[in-house]
């Protein structure tokens, strides 16, 4: 009963519709690149997520608090500047703090400017919509795109080091797959999540 | 000379932005349903890249560094992509109008391409000259026409057959055709290399 009134509000959908039914990476195919390139090792991927939640959320506040005084016609290179600004935050922060992972990822962190799924959002939602919505939508967005990224890794570390966050989890007599640990490992693991996600929430292509 | 002919060559086949560094996939599985969308954007992709890392290189190394503001490159960066392809489609707008109708949609579309911004960071992180910066960039943006050319003339004769399971179609079996050409592309290795 309080379920069902719970599915039918505003918030619920916003969130369902992030984490499952308009999940960034199966149903939009957006913010790949980074989602392929980073998900060798479980480190760089849960650092990745990570900066790009932390991205995501305070893009939401800021553009969903200015969403009035912005004009449409600036509205693009106005996203650009603000996430940019937060990236550059993410990326020195990681660079002081984690400097063997900021030597790992190189230039992918600043890349998550032009990670789609937050110049997505922001056009799509937090441009029209209040702080509260907005701040769900961009956690749920960043939880969706965290748990692909982390599940990738988890499978491409185990099979291309037969480790999973440098703990070694495959047996002793364990040969590594050398081609998950490179691009095209990437490509066939992310196609093989892309053909079960959609195949098991039936969306058309 | 050499150097350069070298670094144009790894960029294209052994360290190729879309199937090494996995760059511009965006509009890679977006465009590569289509032979023609591909090529246009192809050819926007490459123009781009070589003008704004053009750009980009002097205003990092003769205003960013001597003025120790470095930090601020990303902001820079971007907004100088951005500007200069609205600058340049105003241009080809009122001098070439023929080859603005071909680019298209393509244009706009060129600024969230990460491969454009991915080079002006590569060339940072790499300590290029303006001149290898330059031959980087074409290379670069030829080796990702190549890539997108080969996905997407494999993608429509795949159509011919059609008989891909449900949940491949699109996105899927894109992924696949780029996972094997990325293969076929690690012979590759060990021809040439850049640090």
């Amino acid at each position: 009963m309080i379920f069902a009134r719970l599915k039918s509000t505003e918030e619920f959908k916003t969130v369902a519709n992030g984490l499952w039914r308009d999940h960034p990476i199966f149903s939009m195919v957006l913010g790949i690149c980074t989602a392929l390139a980073v998900s060798n090792k479980v480190d760089n991927a849960i650092a990745m997520s990570a900066g790009t939640t932390f991205v995501l959320v305070a893009t939401a506040i800021i553009i969903s608090l200015l969403r009035k005084l912005i004009s449409t016609r600036v509205r693009i290179i106005t996203f650009m500047i603000v996430i940019a600004s937060f990236v550059i935050i993410v990326d020195k922060a990681i660079e002081a703090f984690f400097p063997s992972i900021s030597e790992a990822l190189g230039p992918y962190i600043g890349l998550i400017i032009t990670n789609c799924i937050i110049m997505g959002r922001a056009e799509a939602f937090y441009i029209q919509n209040k702080v509260h919505l907005s701040i769900l939508d961009a956690l749920a967005n960043g939880l969706g795109y965290t748990y692909t990224l982390v599940s990738i890794a988890i499978i491409r570390e185990a099979l291309g080091f037969g480790t999973i966050l440098g703990i070694r989890v495959m047996p002793a007599g364990w040969t590594n797959w050398v081609i998950m640990a490179m691009a095209p490992g990437a490509f066939f693991i992310l196609s093989v999540f892309i053909w079960l996600s959609r195949t098991l929430a039936k969306i058309e292509p | 000379m050499a150097y350069l002919l070298t670094i144009f060559i790894a960029s294209v086949f052994t360290n190729n932005i879309a199937l090494t560094y996995l760059l511009g996939m965006c509009p890679f599985i977006a465009l590569s349903r289509n032979p023609k969308t591909a090529r246009g954007m192809a050819f926007a992709v490459i123009f781009v890249i070589t003008l704004t890392a053009a750009i980009n290189w002097p205003i990092y190394h003769l205003i960013l560094v001597p003025l120790h503001s470095e930090i601020i490159y990303y902001i820079v960066f971007i907004i100088v992509i951005a500007a200069s392809v609205q600058f340049m489609e105003m241009i080809m707008e009122k001098f070439l109008p023929a080859m603005q109708a071909s680019f298209g949609i393509f244009l706009p579309l060129v600024t969230v391409n990460c491969t454009v911004l991915a080079v002006s960071l590569f060339m940072i992180l790499r300590k290029y000259t303006y001149i290898q910066t330059i031959f980087f960039a074409m290379g670069s943006g030829a080796g990702w026409m190549l890539a997108i050319l080969m996905v997407a003339a494999i993608n429509e004769k795949l159509k011919l057959v059609g008989d891909i399971p449900k949940g491949y179609r699109g996105p899927g079996i894109i992924m696949v055709i780029a996972g094997t050409i990325a293969l076929s592309f690690l012979g590759f290795a060990g021809m040439v290399s850049i640090q």
